[in-house]
């Protein structure tokens, strides 16, 4: 029947209706939403193979509409090289958090990189553990407290942040390096413009995309959604500022 | 035609594997088995094949997770620590039913050891190495020419069973030279993967996950693969017998150790004792049959390790009955010898031998 009406806003055909596992106010439904979105826009759905890690997002192959495959703790980036190798016109992604990533992954993400696979690496990081309880994750600010690190992140005895995107902007290889925050409607149209722009560089072959997201994690910051994305804004961005750290467009 | 060359033991092992239709190799360097991903690189290109030199043992197993979930033949070899820290993937491998070969040219352990061969990781092999309850596939070839030939073996089982069929070598096998008849016009098969990793085109998506976080899913993937092996087990076992038939003493050695234990064995004969061998080519599923045979007629057993002492588990679960086991062993990267070997054959038919001769 024509009602006259216009679809304004409807879920991505690549997002299944799954029920969330996710907590109140946590940013990895917004960061899937928005993957799926470009995965729409490409029309790559049949085409593309993603790779989940081991954290929060472990799941993530209940809400892909689209082939995934199961990674160990941090091997994701070495999951998805193994697999674009084999199938070089497939479109492959990895998704990690930043235990996965920064911690026991870091050798695998610092090669992937350097390799320039032709992959996107899609990096949630919300500075904590957030499926195991909550512990210190190499992204806890200094001074925050986490369940392992009960007096707060202190530097003498546990170091400082790290910041991926600054790390792999120091290798030549890399294409495509940004950090975008999912904390304001305005932050999160900058992220998908991003994730377009890293689909863009895979599929137009100039190798490694990175994306790192700043993302909430109320439940182990222990305060509620709305001031946890006002303290995304005012904690972590100060530590981790937004921006594109590498483009090939740029240098070309 | 086929063609005769002499090649080392890694080298034989690098083409069989690309005979066998290997798509994807990754490796990482560690001897004694740097030559074989050595002519991975030199030829696996050559054929439009993927070679990537991995930035460790870890990554290197799960670049193999990737392309055998993404549904190519895909292998990787390495050597006893760096088959150590590959446990973690092929954990996974196996819970995934993923199909992947693995090389282990096994050297002296444990620790960093040395880069003598040995045959200390039977147990890791055959025991399924990693967590959980799981099993690989294991082969063991004796002669350059079987460490050729096993490849496809070892691919094809891989495929059949949607498992990890193990390749166990050691570093001996892997350095020594000797003639291999490689065929011409092989045409590998590998069976449709409809489970693969490749896009969802015309189908549903579908995903390669071990996180069962329902008990009772767990629990009948568990079944799942228990069934498997059950098969392999049935279907796969695999020996070779040398003169076991009116054997009073049956040696039982694998890999090097055989090749040790045959000269010995000829030359026990020669010396009028009645001496014969059984030779696993599977170690997992273990050949229960022959010895257990032999048991059954009175015969004695040794068995003769580069190890102190693992295989001779699996001979004492086979017999079904009291039997008189002898073992031998030597550790550290070394080698039996056969006079030694004859020796000990000889106190054991005179009734003068301990139960056990260690170095």
């Amino acid at each position: 029947m024509e009602t006259g009406l216009q679809i304004a806003y409807q879920k991505p055909q690549s997002l299944r209706r799954t029920r969330t596992h996710y907590c109140a106010g946590c940013g990895h439904g917004i960061i899937h939403k928005l993957i799926c979105e470009q995965v729409d826009e490409f029309g790559v759905r049949e085409n593309t193979v993603a790779v989940a890690p081991v954290g929060c997002a472990v799941l993530a192959y209940d809400y892909f509409d689209f082939d995934t495959c199961e990674a160990p703790h941090g091997r994701t980036p070495a999951v998805a090289t193994g697999i674009k190798r084999a199938l070089p016109d497939r479109f492959v992604f990895s998704y990690q958090g930043d235990g996965d990533l920064a911690a026991i992954g870091m050798a695998e993400i610092v090669h992937a990189a350097n390799r320039g696979e032709n992959i996107c690496v899609f990096f949630a990081n919300n500075a904590v553990y957030g499926m195991t309880q909550g512990q210190m994750a190499p992204t806890t600010l200094v001074g925050q407290q986490t369940s392992t690190t009960p007096n707060g992140r202190d530097p003498k005895n546990e170091g400082y942040p790290i910041k991926m995107c600054e790390l792999l902007a120091t290798l030549q290889a890399p294409a495509y390096i940004e950090r975008v925050a999912v904390s304001s409607p305005q932050n999160i149209r900058r992220a998908r413009k991003a994730i377009r722009k890293a689909f863009q560089t895979q599929l137009e072959g100039k190798g490694f995309s990175f994306i790192e997201f700043l993302s909430p994690c109320p439940t182990y910051w222990r305060v509620d959604p709305v001031t946890a994305v006002k303290e995304l804004e005012r904690r972590m961005i100060p530590v981790f500022p937004l921006g594109i750290f590498k483009d090939w467009e740029q240098s070309e | 035609m086929a063609k005769r060359i002499l090649m080392a033991g890694n080298k034989a092992a690098g083409e069989g594997a690309i005979q066998a239709g290997c798509m994807a190799y990754y490796g990482y360097p560690i001897t004694p088995q740097n030559e074989l991903t050595g002519y991975m690189a030199a030829n696996m290109p050559r054929h439009g094949r993927v070679f990537l030199q991995a930035e460790s043992e870890l990554a290197a197993v799960n670049m193999v997770l990737g392309s055998a979930a993404a549904g190519v033949r895909a292998m990787t070899s390495s050597s006893s620590p760096g088959i150590s820290l590959k446990q973690e993937g092929i954990s996974y491998l196996a819970a995934l039913q993923l199909p992947a070969v693995i090389v282990n040219m096994q050297r002296g352990g444990p620790g960093l050891g040395n880069i003598g061969p040995g045959q200390a990781d039977y147990w890791q092999a055959t025991r399924g190495g990693g967590h959980g309850d799981y099993r690989c596939i294991v082969l063991a070839p004796h002669s350059v020419h079987e460490m050729f030939s096993t490849m496809t073996l070892a691919f094809d089982l891989a495929d059949k069973y949607r498992m990890v069929c193990m390749v166990l070598g050691d570093g001996r096998l892997g350095q020594m030279m000797e003639p291999v008849e490689v065929p011409d016009n092989v045409h590998p098969s590998p069976p449709p993967k409809p489970w693969a990793l490749n896009g969802c085109s015309g189908r549903p998506a579908q995903r390669l996950c071990s996180l069962l976080l329902d008990e009772n899913k767990l629990e009948a993937l568990n079944a799942r693969l228990q069934q498997c092996y059950r098969e392999v087990q049935k279907n796969e076992v695999r020996w070779e017998e040398v003169g076991v038939d009116d054997a009073e003493i049956v040696m039982v050695a694998y890999g090097t150790s055989a090749r040790v234990c045959k000269e010995a064995a000829r030359e026990a004969r020669k010396a009028g004792l009645k001496v014969g061998l059984v030779r696993p080519i599977t170690l997992w599923p273990f050949p229960a049959k022959p010895i257990r045979e032999a048991a059954a007629r009175g015969a004695r057993f040794l068995v003769v390790e580069m190890s102190a002492g693992q295989m001779i588990d699996d001979v004492r679960l086979s017999l079904e009955r009291p039997a008189e086991v002898h073992f031998m062993g030597r550790t550290g990267g070394n080698v039996p010898l056969a006079p030694d070997v004859l020796e000990y054959l000889r106190q054991m038919a005179s009734g003068k031998a301990a139960a056990r001769k260690d170095y």
